[in-house]
């Protein structure tokens, strides 16, 4: 027997199951090892047999070891293993029934999920961001690619059941690099409503992404459902973001990346970030040029609550929508620091109800106090009501 | 053996090991007879200054007239650093005692050895909580004699009314004098009240004070007083109070417990609970502890003041009192080590004993003063049922502790606990064990919602116009289920390893052999 004829999927831990496959082996047999074996042996052992029919598998010894994985990760891992061992491709995929993405929403926090922790994904529908990344780049390291896509694959497939009716992002990995089109090619037709494209550093970039995936959407006949949050996180990112924003419809978003922009850039992270401030701006106003939102990078101390506040605080202060963030418990904070404040909404009425009193009265201008209200002016007064009905204000109703 | 079914429907055991099982009737059914524990008491003859320190360990055991058969107790303060129980049950196994019964408060995973006592048939049973390797060893048959299980307010009652009769209490106390009065908060292994040891100083025929911190006459405060105490016993060490510390006193970074601890947080405010003067209990663990933390929150943005905090205080309960968010900490046990400093130094943190908190013999009990209390479970069933003891694959894992007592006696009980783990449910249609009746528990929180036993139709109407998600508890299941598959039932053997008391001593449940 040599060593490598053994492949192996999953990882140690809660909510997840080590598949180990010696493909040497003639005959298919199957064991099962598991610390919830007197309630599930049965149904893990019936969920691993199926995978392997599924996937025209005959032979080979499979092994697992379980710690309570939910069907679904069971049979992303068997997957995993039959692919690796080369006895399989990309199943047969069939596409999920999700609701079109939205391309106008509240964007306040994105969640970022890894890849192939199983675990954190369970439960995380019910944390209250406004969309969830599940990632394929950073998080995932480069032996468990496949792994990770699989179980991204999987997870999607179960359509509502783990994220509600959330909005759901899958980052991929880059697509000039060795996994990135692997990445497309399945993960399009398990239909996520937005692909975040790391280091996007030019509108080919975006192009190329667009032909692709149009390619895969026509194959399944979901043409044109998959949108675009182009991730700017290089110094060529930034002086090209305005093309980049303009480079397809599919592009509801920039999003900025601090952590490998500060890297490009050869200075340090810091908590302030003024380092990155300049390159925030210009992300900030491409994007609207290209009448899309900006959404803000991660800040990475969990524990460091008034300074993810503040940082959130200075994104809204810049023309940022949202940030993104890496654990729930950010969450709440995220969304206080971009709801409205209630002085500004009191303000906002009383601009809207000087502009309905004004209109009337045929009058042009209007005035509040010593201030001048124009068209500038109500339009924001406008917006900010609107955006403060969507965080579920009350009180707006007249409004 | 002849079964009967209890109010719960629940098939018990008529009689066992000789014993006559009272079914359960229900939580507050008056099911008492008015007998009452004797013990042997003498009358102290000897002249001059009393001193009843032995000199060592078998001077001290050849004095208690030790039989094979008798009944031996213990308390759990030292928790999983206790070296007492061991210690002890290792040397009455050198003299060659058989079959004795052992009555701990609790037993921890320190104490797995004493499956090797109970395989030799020193040991012939457990009546007390256990966990870990002896609960396991519970549940696959391997004591003669069947386990009982008792709350610590059951317990209290037990022993005063006879049904658990202690002949030798030894007694592990941080410090203590050459007159037996002992406390826990003195000393180098300072553990915090040992008052669950009070009945068993008060009921026991013998009680032996074993300590490493002899101090000189008087001992105070005297949490266990020397008048009721026969010998002294010092020893090297009696356990490692760093390891009383149970589980985690940081604050939970799993999202689930931190979602469900914030979800409960909020039922309270929602429904009225948090107010000037109210009182709560919450012990230790991921979930309760955020809870504290969070609750401590909205006491202080509401700007009103809890009057007293009961149960297993922590480092978070203590900051609560030191902020002059809660007037008084009344404490049966201290879960960290800055409860036991704060215990020892603050005057507004009271040492209490089970008598005081949860017996039904006292003439109504401080559970019964608490506004809300926050419990964990292992399993809830569509009728509200709870099980904390068992495991749904039927192993016996855990104790009653203050559960029944608190869940019985507090106005509101929420029970916390995320609805799967790993892919267990624990929302099913009927629990492997019942704890505690669905009639004494209001309200289960899980991070998918928030289910409220219809039975509490205040509680409904208080919340219903809150943000928090209202679920009923056939849809949680069914929701459970959708993700986790339903489970397989687990195999048992007809032989019942355990009873389960409830606090007045009739049998709420049994537990089962679990087959390999």
């Amino acid at each position: 027997m040599s060593m490598n004829s053994i492949f192996q999927s999953g990882l140690e831990g809660k909510s997840d199951l080590i598949v180990s496959m010696d493909a040497s082996v003639e005959g298919l047999t199957v064991q099962v090892e598991s610390s919830v074996f007197r309630l599930f042996g049965r149904q893990i052992k019936e969920a691993v047999e199926k995978t392997l029919k599924d996937l025209g598998v005959t032979k080979g010894a499979v092994k697992v070891k379980d710690d309570g994985a939910l069907d679904h990760i069971i049979a992303a891992r068997v997957e995993a293993v039959v692919r690796k061992a080369g006895f399989a491709t990309i199943p047969k995929l069939r596409v999920p029934s999700r609701e079109p993405a939205v391309k106008d929403r509240l964007r306040r926090s994105r969640l970022y999920l890894p890849g192939n922790q199983p675990d954190l994904m369970i439960n995380s529908g019910l944390f209250g961001a406004d969309s969830y990344i599940l990632d394929l780049e950073d998080s995932v390291a480069p032996d468990q690619k496949l792994d990770a896509r699989v179980l991204v694959r999987r997870t999607l497939e179960m359509g509502h059941l783990f994220f509600r009716h959330c909005e759901l992002i899958v980052r991929i990995n880059p697509l000039s690099g060795p996994y990135g089109r692997d990445d497309l090619a399945e993960i399009v037709p398990a239909l996520p409503h937005i692909l975040l494209l790391p280091k996007c550093e030019s509108a080919e970039d975006i192009t190329e992404a667009d032909n692709q995936t149009a390619k895969i959407e026509r194959k399944y006949d979901i043409a044109g459902r998959i949108l675009f949050m182009p991730l700017i996180e290089t110094v060529k990112g930034v002086l090209n973001a305005q093309s980049i924003a303009a480079a397809s419809s599919r592009n509801i978003a920039l999003c900025f990346g601090a952590e490998d922009f500060t890297r490009d850039l050869g200075v340090t992270r810091t908590r302030e970030g003024k380092e990155t401030l300049h390159a925030r701006t210009q992300v900030v106003l491409a994007a609207k040029v290209a009448g899309i939102q900006a959404i803000d990078t991660v800040f990475s101390d969990i524990a460091d609550e008034p300074g993810l506040y503040n940082s959130a605080i200075e994104a809204k202060s810049m023309g940022f929508v949202g940030k993104g963030v890496i654990h729930p418990s950010q969450i709440p904070t995220v969304h206080r620091a971009f709801a409205p404040t209630h002085e500004e909404i009191e303000e906002a009425k009383k601009i809207v109800d000087a502009m309905r009193k004004a209109e009337q009265t045929g009058s042009g201008v209007v005035a509040l106090g010593s201030k001048m209200v124009d068209v500038p002016v109500a339009e924001r007064a406008r917006k900010l009501i609107d955006l403060a009905k969507k965080h579920g204000t009350p009180g707006l109703e007249g409004f | 053996m002849q079964w009967i079914e209890n109010s719960l429907g629940r098939k018990i055991p008529k009689e066992i090991d000789g014993r006559a099982c009272k079914p359960f009737k229900g939580a507050f059914v008056d099911q008492g007879d008015e007998f009452m524990a004797r013990r042997k008491i003498s009358l102290t003859t000897a002249p001059g200054r009393i001193n009843k320190i032995e000199k060592n360990w078998d001077a001290l055991l050849d004095k208690l007239q030790l039989k094979s058969g008798m009944t031996v107790s213990f308390h759990h303060h030292l928790r999983n650093g206790d070296f007492i129980v061991n210690e002890t049950m290792r040397r009455l196994a050198e003299r060659g005692l058989k079959d004795l019964v052992v009555a701990p408060s609790a037993l921890f995973p320190v104490h797995d050895s004493l499956v090797e006592l109970i395989k030799t048939g020193v040991i012939s049973h457990i009546e007390g909580s256990m966990n870990g390797r002896v609960g396991v060893a519970c549940s696959k048959g391997l004591m003669k004699k069947t386990a009982v299980l008792r709350s610590h307010g059951g317990r209290y009652r037990a022993i005063q009314d006879g049904d658990l009769h202690i002949d030798v209490a030894f007694i592990a106390a941080p410090a203590a004098d050459e007159f037996g009065n002992a406390n826990g908060v003195l000393g180098k292994s300072a553990c915090g009240p040992i008052g669950i040891a009070l009945a068993d100083s008060l009921y026991a025929d013998k009680v032996v004070i074993l300590t490493d911190g002899l101090i000189p006459f008087p001992c105070v405060p005297m949490s266990i007083s020397g008048l009721n105490v026969d010998h002294v016993l010092v020893v090297d060490t009696i356990g490692d109070p760093e390891k009383i510390v149970s589980g985690t006193t940081q604050i939970t970074r799993s999202p689930t417990q931190l979602l469900i601890a914030e979800m409960a947080a909020e039922f309270t405010e929602a429904a009225g609970i948090i107010r000037e003067g109210f009182s709560f209990q919450a012990g230790a663990g991921g979930i309760s502890l955020a809870f504290t933390k969070f609750l401590g929150d909205r006491i202080r943005q509401k700007g009103v003041k809890a009057s007293f905090a009961v149960g297993g205080s922590t480092r978070i309960s203590v900051e609560l009192l030191n902020a002059g968010l809660v007037s008084y900490i009344m404490e049966g046990q201290s879960f960290d080590l800055e409860a036991v400093r704060s215990l020892r130094d603050n005057p507004r943190h009271v040492e209490i004993d089970p008598f005081i908190s949860y017996c039904q013999h006292a003439k109504g009990c401080f559970a019964h003063m608490v506004d809300v209390a926050v419990l964990g479970a292992t399993e809830i069933d569509l009728d509200f049922n709870v099980n904390v003891n068992t495991h749904s694959d039927g192993l016996l894992l855990h104790g009653i502790g203050g559960f029944a007592d608190a869940a019985a006696g507090a106005g509101c009980t929420i029970i916390t606990a995320p609805s799967f783990r790993k892919r267990i449910p624990i929302i099913k249609d009927r629990v492997t064990t019942v704890t505690a009746p669905g009639e004494v528990i209001d309200v289960i929180i899980t991070e998918r919602g928030v289910s409220i036993n219809p039975r509490r139709e205040d509680l409904i109407d208080r919340v219903r116009n809150s943000n928090l998600p209202l679920i009923s508890l056939p849809q949680l299941m069914d929701e459970v289920y959708t993700i986790t598959g339903k489970p397989d039932e687990p195999t048992f053997g007809d032989r019942p390893v355990a009873l389960v008391e409830w606090r007045d001593g009739s049998i709420i449940d049994v537990v089962r052999q679990v087959l390999d």
